[in-house]
Parts: C-alpha cells; sequence; structure tokens
C-alpha cells in the first residue's frame, strides 16, 4: 500500500507557444504511515505535484502508481482515487458553501453515494477528528473565525475517510496559536489513524519540527529527498534556490564558527537546547 | 511630535442575525489610547480578531470611534471635512495584494491616489517615477499587475501609498498572504521608507521576526493594549506572549529555554548574532 | 494560463496605429462599420478592402493574428451565408431536394460574407492595438457630452477597467474552487441539464462569496486612497488630440468620401448589389 511516482513529467500549455516544464522526471516512493514535509519556493512544482496525487492533473509522460495499480489505467476509478487521497487546498475555507458546518462536511462523503447515516457519521467523526466545537456544528461557516473555517474545510476533506492526506499550507493566515493548533491536530491524527500526511510548507521551522521527511522542489525536480536533518545539512543549497534552514541551524552553524563544537545538524529547538547545555551546565 | 494620538478610542459594532434583529454588540476596540512620534516604525501585534485591525482602519478614517478620539496629525479624525487630508496623510496598505490593486500596469495603478487628489499630470509622473524607484519596482512600471509575485504587488501597493506623499503609512498584516521570500522583500521596502524616507510606519502583523527593528511595539488582546514597549522588553515576556497566542523568534525561545535550566543568559535575546555574545562566545 | 485570457486582445507592438488617440479608433472602427453598410455595389467594398489592408499594413499586426480572432466567428459567418445562400427567392441556379439556389441568393450571401468578415477584422484592429485602459478612457471622453442627460459617464468607465482588471483573476479563482470541489468528489460534468445546474451550487457560491468579499476589500482601499468618484481628478495619462490625429481624421473623411463615392454612385458592374 503505498503511491509510486514513476518518472512523471508535466508540461503546462502543451502544444502553445507559452508551454512550459512544471514537472521534471519525478519519481518518489510515499510509504504507507509517513508525515512528509514538501517545501520549495513558489513556482517549484510543488503544488502541481500534488494535484497528480489525486488526479487533478495529468502527467504528460510518466505513471502514477496507487496501491500497486496504475491511476492512468483507462478502467481506473478516478473518483475512488480521489475519495483515498484527499487534497487539501491553500484557504480551504474559501470552498465552504452550505448554509451551516456539518452540512458542509456531510458534502464529500455524499457523493461518494454512501448512505445518509454513513455520511452523517463519517461527518461527525471528521469533526471530531479536526477538534471542532460541538456547540458550533450547526452554525453558517461563513460566521466563525479563521481558524475555526480552516478545521471545517479540513473536516470536509477527512469525512471522505481518506487514506493520504495532503494539506497544501494548512496554516496559512493564521496567527502563531492558531498554527500551532492546526499543526498538533494534524499530527495527532497522523499518529492515531497512521494516515500518509503530505505537508506543503514554507515555514522550515514547521516542517522540521513535525515531519520525518522532507522532499525539496526546485524548478519542477526533486532537489533532496530525505529526513530534516539531512536535508538542512544542505542549507547553503537551500539558500541559492532562495530557501532556507530553521533559525536554530543558523545558530548552531554561528556557535560552531566561535569555537564552539556542538552539532550543526540540529533542526528543533529542543535538539538545540540539549545539544548546548552539553557544554553549560 | 505626535503623528498619531487616539485618546479612549472605543469601537463597537452590532451583531445582527439573519432577521436583522439585535443579538449583541460586540467591542472590537475597547477603550484604547497611544501616541505614534513622527518618523518611528511602530508594530501593532496580536492574534487574529484582536481588534488590530480594527485600531489601524481608524487611523486612515475608513472607520470612526463609538467613543474617544483619535487624532492624525493634529486633525480629528471625525472631521468630515478632514477627511481626505487624514487619507493623504496616514495611507494604508491592505492584506490582500489582489484587492487593493486597481490599475490594469503597474505605473497605472501606482498613480491612482495622486490622480484622485488632483495633482497635475506632469507631477503624477514624477511621484509616480521617484515611489517605484522607493520600493525598487521601476523596472516592472510596465507590467501588469497580474504577472507580478505576491511581494512584488504588496510593493507595488506601498508605491500607490507613497506617491501620495504621506506622512505615515499604516500596513495592516501586508505579508499574511505572501511566501518568505515574499515577506522578505516586503519588510525590507517598508525599512527602507521609514529609514531612507523618513515616513512613519505603523505595521501590523503576528510574524514575530517582522518587528525586531521596531522602535515600539504594541501588543492588543480583545480590543485592549496587553503589553507596549521596545522588542526587547515585549520579547523578554515569552510565557505572556504564548497566552495571548502569539509566540516569538527561535533563537528568543532557545535562549529562554536554557535560561530556565540554569545557563545565565539576559531576558530578550533577539538576534543570533546577541545569543553567541551573550554566551559568552 | 487562464490568467492570459484578456478581453479584446491587444498585441504589444510599436505602430503609428498604437499610438493614435483611442478616440480617432473609436470614431474610425464606427465610421468603417456604417460605410459597409451603405455600399451598393463590389467597388465600395473594395474601396473598404483596401483602406483595411493599409491601415492593418500600418498596424504592424501580423495578418494571421487577425485571422485567428476570425476562426471563433466562422460559423455565425456560414450560418448566415448559409441562410441567404438557400432561402433567398428568385431565379434558381440549380435545386437540391427542396432548397434551390437562386442568383440573388448568391449575390446576398457573398455581399453577407464579404461584408461580416470586413466588419470583424476591422474592429478587431482597434482591439489589438489599443489597450483596455485605453479603450475605457476613450469611451469615457467620447461619452462625456452625456453628462448633461446624468448619465454617469465617469463611474461606467471606471466600472468597466475594473472588471478588465478581475476577469482574470475571477477566472483562476473559478479553476481553482473547481478543482477544490472535484477533490471532495463534485461531478460537473454528467448527468442531464438539471443535475449540472445543480452541480454548480458548490462553485457558484464560493465564487460569489469571494467576489463580493474582494469588491468590499477593493472599495475599502480605492477610499484610503482617497477616491471619491470623478469630480476634481486629474489623468496620469490625459487624451491629447496630437498631429496625427488630426491628419487621421482627415484620412478617415477621406475614405469616407472616396468609399461612398465608388460604393454608391459608380454604376459600374453590379457584380454584387444589394437592395
Amino acid at each position: 500500500m503505498s503511491i509510486i511516482i514513476d518518472h512523471v513529467n508535466y508540461i503546462y500549455g502543451e502544444g502553445t507557444p507559452l508551454a512550459t516544464k512544471a514537472l521534471n522526471d519525478i519519481c518518489l516512493t510515499i510509504p504507507d504511515g509517513q508525515f512528509i514535509g514538501i517545501i520549495g519556493h513558489t513556482g517549484s512544482g510543488k503544488s502541481t505535484l500534488m494535484q497528480h496525487l489525486n488526479g487533478l492533473a495529468k502527467a504528460t509522460t510518466g505513471h502514477i502508481y496507487f496501491n500497486g495499480e496504475d491511476i492512468y489505467d483507462s478502467d481506473y476509478d478516478m473518483k475512488k482515487l480521489r475519495s483515498k487521497v484527499g487534497l487539501v487546498f491553500q484557504y480551504p475555507e474559501h470552498q465552504l458553501f452550505e448554509i451551516d458546518v456539518f452540512t458542509d462536511v456531510c458534502f464529500g462523503p455524499k457523493n461518494l453515494g454512501l448512505d445518509r447515516r454513513e455520511v452523517e457519521l463519517r461527518a461527525y467523526e471528521a469533526l471530531e477528528k479536526v477538534g471542532f466545537p460541538k456547540e458550533l456544528f450547526y452554525q453558517s461557516p461563513f460566521e466563525l473565525s479563521g481558524g475555526q473555517k480552516r478545521r471545517a474545510a479540513i473536516a470536509g476533506v477527512l469525512a471522505m475517510e481518506p487514506e493520504v492526506l495532503i494539506l497544501d499550507e494548512p496554516t496559512a493566515g493564521l496567527d502563531p496559536k492558531g498554527r500551532d493548533e492546526i499543526l498538533h491536530q494534524i499530527k495527532k491524527l497522523q499518529k492515531e489513524s497512521g494516515m500518509t500526511i503530505l505537508l506543503v510548507s514554507h515555514s522550515m521551522e514547521d516542517v522540521a519540527e513535525y515531519v520525518d521527511r522532507i522532499i525539496v522542489m526546485n524548478k519542477g525536480s526533486v532537489m533532496f529527498d530525505d529526513t530534516p536533518r539531512e536535508v538542512f545539512h544542505h542549507y547553503k543549497e537551500l539558500e541559492e534556490v532562495g530557501l532556507s534552514a530553521p533559525q536554530v541551524t543558523y545558530i548552531m552553524h554561528a556557535l560552531r564558527e566561535k569555537g564552539l563544537n556542538v552539532d550543526t545538524d540540529v533542526t528543533t529547538i529542543a535538539e538545540a537546547a540539549k545539544e548546548i547545555l552539553k557544554y553549560y551546565s | 511630535m505626535n503623528i498619531v494620538k487616539a485618546e479612549n478610542l472605543t469601537y463597537e459594532y452590532i451583531r445582527r442575525d439573519e432577521d436583522g434583529n439585535v443579538e449583541g454588540i460586540t467591542t472590537a476596540v475597547d477603550d484604547v489610547s497611544l501616541r505614534v512620534k513622527q518618523g518611528d516604525f511602530v508594530a501593532i501585534l496580536g492574534h487574529n480578531g484582536s481588534g488590530k485591525s480594527t485600531l489601524a482602519k481608524h487611523i486612515n478614517a475608513i472607520l470612526s470611534p463609538t467613543e474617544g478620539t483619535v487624532w492624525v496629525d493634529g486633525k480629528d479624525t471625525r472631521d468630515e471635512e478632514e477627511i481626505w487630508n487624514i487619507r493623504q496623510t496616514a495611507g494604508m496598505v491592505f492584506q490582500n495584494p489582489d484587492n487593493q490593486i486597481i490599475g490594469q500596469v503597474v505605473e497605472e495603478d501606482v498613480g491612482f491616489g495622486p490622480e484622485n487628489i488632483g495633482v497635475p499630470t506632469e507631477e503624477i509622473w514624477e511621484r509616480v517615477t521617484e515611489s517605484l524607484r522607493a520600493v525598487g519596482m521601476y523596472q516592472f512600471r510596465k507590467y501588469s499587475p497580474n504577472k507580478l509575485s505576491g511581494g512584488q504587488k504588496q510593493r507595488v501597493s506601498i508605491a500607490g501609498v507613497l506617491a501620495m506623499h504621506p506622512k505615515c503609512i499604516i500596513l495592516d498584516e501586508p505579508t499574511a498572504m505572501l511566501d518568505p521570500n515574499g515577506r522578505k522583500e516586503v519588510i525590507r521596502a517598508v525599512r527602507g521608507l521609514n529609514q531612507v524616507e523618513g515616513v512613519t510606519v505603523i505595521l501590523i502583523t503576528h510574524y514575530m521576526e517582522e518587528i525586531i527593528h521596531a522602535d515600539k511595539v504594541f501588543v492588543m488582546d480583545r480590543g485592549k493594549i496587553a503589553m507596549e514597549g521596545t522588542p526587547r522588553e515585549i520579547f523578554s515576556q515569552v510565557e505572556k506572549l504564548k497566552a495571548l497566542r502569539l509566540d516569538v523568534p527561535q533563537v528568543t525561545l532557545l535562549a529562554y529555554n536554557l535560561q530556565k535550566k540554569g545557563v545565565p543568559l539576559p531576558d530578550g535575546i533577539l538576534t543570533t548574532e546577541e545569543f553567541v555574545k551573550a554566551l559568552g562566545l | 494560463m487562464l490568467r492570459d485570457i484578456t478581453l479584446g486582445q491587444y498585441y504589444q507592438t510599436e505602430s503609428v496605429i498604437h499610438r493614435l488617440d483611442p478616440r480617432v479608433k473609436l470614431g474610425g472602427t464606427l465610421v468603417f462599420i456604417i460605410s459597409l453598410f451603405l455600399f451598393k455595389n463590389f467597388w465600395g467594398f473594395a474601396v473598404a478592402a483596401v483602406f483595411l489592408g493599409i491601415v492593418i499594413g500600418l498596424s504592424k499586426v501580423p495578418f494571421k493574428f487577425m485571422v485567428r480572432g476570425m476562426k471563433s466567428i466562422l460559423f455565425l459567418l456560414l450560418i448566415t451565408v448559409g441562410f441567404n445562400l438557400f432561402l433567398t427567392q428568385g431565379t434558381p441556379i440549380f435545386t437540391v431536394w427542396k432548397l434551390s439556389v437562386t442568383w440573388e441568393g448568391l449575390r446576398l450571401a457573398l455581399t453577407m460574407a464579404v461584408r461580416l468578415s470586413l466588419l470583424i477584422i476591422g474592429s478587431s484592429v482597434m482591439t489589438l492595438t489599443t489597450t483596455p485602459n485605453n479603450l475605457t478612457d476613450g469611451m469615457e471622453r467620447m461619452l462625456r457630452p452625456l453628462k448633461v442627460f446624468k448619465v454617469p459617464v465617469h463611474e461606467v468607465a471606471m466600472m468597466m477597467s475594473i472588471a478588465l482588471r478581475f476577469i482574470p483573476i475571477l477566472l483562476e479563482e473559478t479553476d481553482k474552487i473547481m478543482k477544490a470541489q472535484i477533490a471532495r468528489g463534485a461531478d460537473f460534468e454528467s448527468g442531464n441539464l438539471i443535475r449540472r445546474a445543480k452541480a454548480l451550487v458548490p462553485l457558484l457560491v464560493p465564487l460569489f462569496i469571494s467576489a463580493f468579499r474582494r469588491a468590499n476589500d477593493l472599495a475599502m482601499a480605492m477610499e484610503a486612497r482617497c477616491y471619491r468618484g470623478g469630480e476634481g481628478r486629474t489623468k496620469m495619462k490625459p487624451l491629447i488630440y496630437q498631429k496625427r490625429d488630426y491628419l487621421a481624421y482627415v484620412c478617415l473623411a477621406g475614405y469616407l468620401a472616396v468609399s461612398i463615392g465608388v460604393g454608391r454612385l459608380l454604376p459600374l458592374g453590379a457584380v454584387f448589389y444589394t437592395f
């Protein structure tokens, strides 16, 4: 059970003078249950790649296998794929449309053709999973705060019970506490349900804190694919393509330069504190 | 001299249900008094819904106080006669770059404000040129705004305000929708305005890295000013900031954690250099 | 890319036609279209075609580009020609089943085809050589006399130019919302008409909400930048007639005189004639 991306190329606007190569020979394996961070600056192809995983965009050449089946086979059920690979777009609250939150969350499972009891059960569970307060279930989604709207929208995708959840910058526009809360909830979800999570993010600090593996995209290609430690080890190369490492990584390098023999591949505050305390206690 | 002065400013709005019956009254800004010195860089922090945007809209006379008074350059914002003078003196940049650019060509958009206040044609061109130069967007003057990145669009918006020759610019979360590179671009441009052009800047944000260079910081919570001081004074109170749904830069948090473990470090460390020095290296 | 679709399809290049005042181009297009309906014989169309050819040559817009614009209307053109060809009474040339092609029909169909083609190409020269903004400016100036009748000319022009700016943004937004709903299992493509119309609700509601939010934001941003209607506004790019514009008006008058003279008065062999 996994996703295999096999030599995928994607040319945008093929056959027109504006044709550009958006994805360039991507090969990746995404096993079950991983928490993966996808980083890359705007236009690096990360969003395009995510849209390939649930069939919203189709590779110009190459194959994608979901649980061993080629999703480009003519008899492959795309609708089923979309329920198995949930995609939460950036600012997902902009897609809310129903009169109340609960009905809106029902939209996804209803489209799967489930019976009413099952639909409502799934909607209920999904809202619980994202920590959405019960007293707001029957509120209009347009009267909620930014953070609650975001949760409701994520629940709308979770209610389809996907095996893989892709989130495109789920914390954009939220305040620091709101960002932490959403990421915590996602981490919890991944731990408890064993769901595979792909998190597209601009925040190196968040990625370092939460994920097991980082895929760095640049100009439509995979630049690095490794653990946070290994990826941020290449902070100089990341800077060259307009990315960076978490601030702690830079702090450790600064200390090392001044002669303190600390581990410079540290990526989180907790690790950094432990490392520095070796010399100051 | 104070460019902005608010005395006991309170703003309430009436919530209504679907039938238009009064449901209750929300106090978005609650008895706020503050002063902003001419030429200062002032930051206003606060979580979503803390009332910081409502406060900002009073300085540009978009909103009028329910109680209390706001003076901009000595003029009462409730004075209908002065409203256009006030808006020219205190320009405003908003969060969403797409929703504040009116022109279809960059230079035409920057010229929009001067056109509105009746600047003669030749002078409009001079102002447009110098404003676009000040934010480093002159080479894009003939571009369509749709072809620009988020950070570039925000810089065009800033130039549009600058072309009205304001004494003060209020930026309402100008970086909330941008990627890290866009954020850096915008903050660099804003600091340039303040230091080179001498324009008073009021920056509203919840990104803590952006306020390190501010002369003064106000933190808002539930419509009130909860904290006030220099960035260092503010960042010294890590726990209090967290209680207000905010955070601190990683280096500040790391120093704070080490301090708790007994490493002798001063409060409110803002940069990596300070941190390295404070460790005695 | 959806963002590249712009109304009017302005073609960026440097030419005399591009530099002309938009009022000249608007007026010229109007005169040209009217002239097409005044001709009584083939020679009028010949003069019009030559005139248009010269203008296209001066505009430096590749002819290919103009024809591309024609493609979408080709269908309409064919229908018009077909109707005229088969449904005009007169002396039959030949008959297929119940439909007969007549001499009169053939003449009428050919006239219509030539007239429509010239009309479409003629007006596309205007949109190809004038930026939408410039065009709105020109319209605002030309319609200014209507202000006497309380027509909000400035406001209408401002609305048009804002609409032009937001069309690509809203198109992209539509694409985004559509994808997001497809990801939630929405189906926009199958079912009968009623089902399809119903399926649009999850697309249209968010789209309207977004459009209203944008409108609200924009209104606030415009007010913050001291916009208060057309009163007391100056122009960054005011429309001022240059020598070349007066010259263009003279050429236009010349064209009108010659084409009407030839098209209506010359009794030369009426290969085409109408009404």
